[in-house]
């Protein structure tokens, strides 16, 4: 039978707030644990929530950043459950009006064309703390420094048919929340995370199937596995005769392997009610207007400038304007550099492979967009190859200084001084007499082959320092005498 | 509207309270006469009036986003029954 799979995602977005939503506690990451949590964090008897005028303002411009409906009133909840990370024994959070309401988010596909991704809405909420099950002497540690801290959680509907489809819904959001400038977009920091609701069903069939939630995913590449497992256990199950049962389940990255976390009829009565802690929020018109009106860049449009401004094709607009990090780092390198093409090919590949394979952010990278400003302009004036500069931002990458001290140092000059380069040339061609014959009875096509022929053995003798343009010139004169 | 005690020990697992039987049957009771009076309320005619989020008739004051308080975790650190390397302990937890 054919299959298809449903997905819908619901994304918890830390907001870039400096204080909590209802605390004046901070919420710098990687504080010592529980210096961050205040008296209000901590639910002491007498303390009462006042809310964070920022964190409401990060999600009124997510809203107006996806044209969904902002509702100028909205109340605030209390979502009952039980855990030690949670000291009030409810989340405070939006369930019959939330501030966003429904809204679109474009995402491009693999093969050129786009697709909408309909948001049934986004509210505010708070983070809960964090449990630590190292062995405490057969109890577990709790910090509640995260406690509090502002979310917007955004609900998807269920528009996606792929992973593929959904890693794209994911990234663009990444895009949106992070050039807003609502959130650092920090993955490895928690700062966003996803639940994965998957269903299948027969290709065709209208109703959806019955759906699990994989939780609390926190990048991209998880993302991708957890559902090629879900979907992939899911068919199984149905196709040996046994049906998919509502649940939540956990994937854990390490091992690659998910497993039930509890099953949602048994444990999840959540007992919603209005906080009476906290009246309804009224938003003016006036506020609105004035966040519409400064809302800064977004992605599609930036990518539509750099394709204008800077000849980009749609790939490269496309990934430099993914995160505001990264379009920011590489304006920089263009100014500094004036080349658009060379610094987007550094910074899409060299750069950004480095960052992947370290698993690090352009925010953290060891090599600043000045940096690679520098080592751009030296290939462009010709002191060093394109070869000789992967060498080059090798060294960078470990902080052994910037691209002068390091061409210096090393001595990786390129070698443009003509008399050396002859002499050299000379050298090759006097060991090589047979394929100098050949050079000189082949025809255009074949000469070109053959002149590339001769450039190995000249930068094995000038250590790959040798100007190619310079060595080709040469080549080309002396063979045709 | 009666509550039954499946229903009364249900609560009490939701939010980790351990009451004995009798308890149970109590609370039972009691509960039950407090929903008896949500019954009477709900005999009122409400259709067409909008639920209200807070008895009172006023908006939400927010503050300004800044940093206003100071790390008092020795403090509150005083009064939990056990800690460690700043951490709060408490009964093993993992699902």
């Amino acid at each position: 039978m054919q299959w298809e799979t449903v997905i819908g995602l619901e994304v918890h977005v830390q907001l870039a707030t400096k204080s909590k939503i209802f605390s004046g506690a901070s919420t710098t990451f990687g504080a010592a644990p529980n210096t961050q949590a205040c008296a209000i964090d901590l639910a002491m008897p007498g303390t009462l929530p006042v809310v964070n005028e920022q964190a409401l303002r990060y999600a009124i411009m997510f809203g107006l950043a996806i044209n969904a409906e902002i509702n100028q009133r909205s109340v605030f909840d209390r979502k009952n459950y039980f855990y030690p990370d949670l000291p009030k024994g409810y989340q405070t959070t939006q369930l019959d009006h939330p501030i966003v309401g429904p809204g679109v988010v474009e995402i491009p596909l693999s093969d050129g064309s786009h697709k909408s991704v309909r948001i049934h809405h986004a509210h505010l909420e708070e983070d809960a703390g964090k449990s630590l099950h190292d062995d405490f002497h057969g109890m577990s540690g709790i910090d509640l420094n995260r406690a509090g801290t502002p979310l917007i959680e955004i609900v998807s509907e269920p528009d996606m048919r792929n992973a593929e489809e959904a890693i794209a819904f994911a990234k663009k959001l990444h895009a949106i929340v992070t050039s807003l400038g609502i959130s650092d977009g920090e993955m490895a920091q928690g700062s966003m995370r996803f639940d994965v609701n998957v269903s299948v069903r027969p290709k065709g069939q209208n109703e959806y199937g019955t759906r699990t939630e994989t939780k609390n995913l926190n990048s991209f590449r998880f993302m991708e596995k957890a559902i090629a497992l879900e979907v992939a256990r899911q068919i199984d199950l149905i196709e040996d005769g046994g049906s998919v049962k509502q649940e939540t389940r956990l994937y854990n990255g390490d091992t690659g392997e998910a497993r039930s976390m509890r099953s949602k009829e048994e444990a999840n009565d959540y007992r919603y009610f209005p906080c009476p802690d906290l009246l309804p929020v009224e938003i003016d018109d006036a506020v609105i207007q004035e966040l519409r009106d400064n809302l800064p860049e977004l992605p599609d449009a930036k990518a539509a400038r750099f394709i204008a401004r800077y000849g980009l094709s749609d790939y490269d607009a496309e990934l430099l304007s993914s995160d505001r990090a990264t379009a920011e780092y590489y304006e920089t390198v263009v100014k500094a550099c004036d080349d658009s093409k060379l610094a987007a090919n550094w910074v899409s590949g060299e750069l950004s492979a480095r960052l992947n394979a370290d698993e690090t952010s352009i925010a953290h990278s060891p090599v600043t967009a000045p940096q690679l400003a520098g080592l751009i302009v030296r290939i462009k004036d010709n002191t060093i190859s394109g070869k000789i500069a992967k060498q080059v931002f090798e060294a960078m990458w470990n902080r052994e200084g910037d691209a002068d001290t390091i061409i210096e140092s090393k001595g990786l000059k390129q070698m443009s001084d003509s008399g050396e380069l002859e002499a050299i040339v000379d050298q090759v061609l006097a060991d090589n007499p047979d394929v100098v014959e050949q050079y000189r009875a082949a025809d255009d096509k074949k000469r070109k082959k053959l002149l590339g022929g001769f450039m190995g053995p000249i930068m094995k003798a000038t250590k790959g320092q040798a100007n190619p343009g310079m060595v080709n010139q040469i080549l080309v004169k002396k063979l045709n005498t | 509207m009666a509550i039954d005690k499946a229903e009364i020990e249900k609560i009490a697992i939701l939010s980790r309270l351990k009451i004995s039987d009798q308890e149970a049957s109590e609370l039972s009771d009691r509960l039950g006469d407090i929903l008896a009076m949500v019954d009477t309320m709900q005999a009122v005619d409400t259709s067409g009036i909008e639920p209200m989020a807070n008895p009172l008739d006023a908006s939400q004051r927010l503050r300004a986003d800044t940093v206003t308080e100071t790390d008092q975790r020795e403090r509150f650190q005083q009064i939990a029954p056990a800690t460690e390397d700043g951490l709060y302990l408490v009964p093993k937890v993992i699902e």
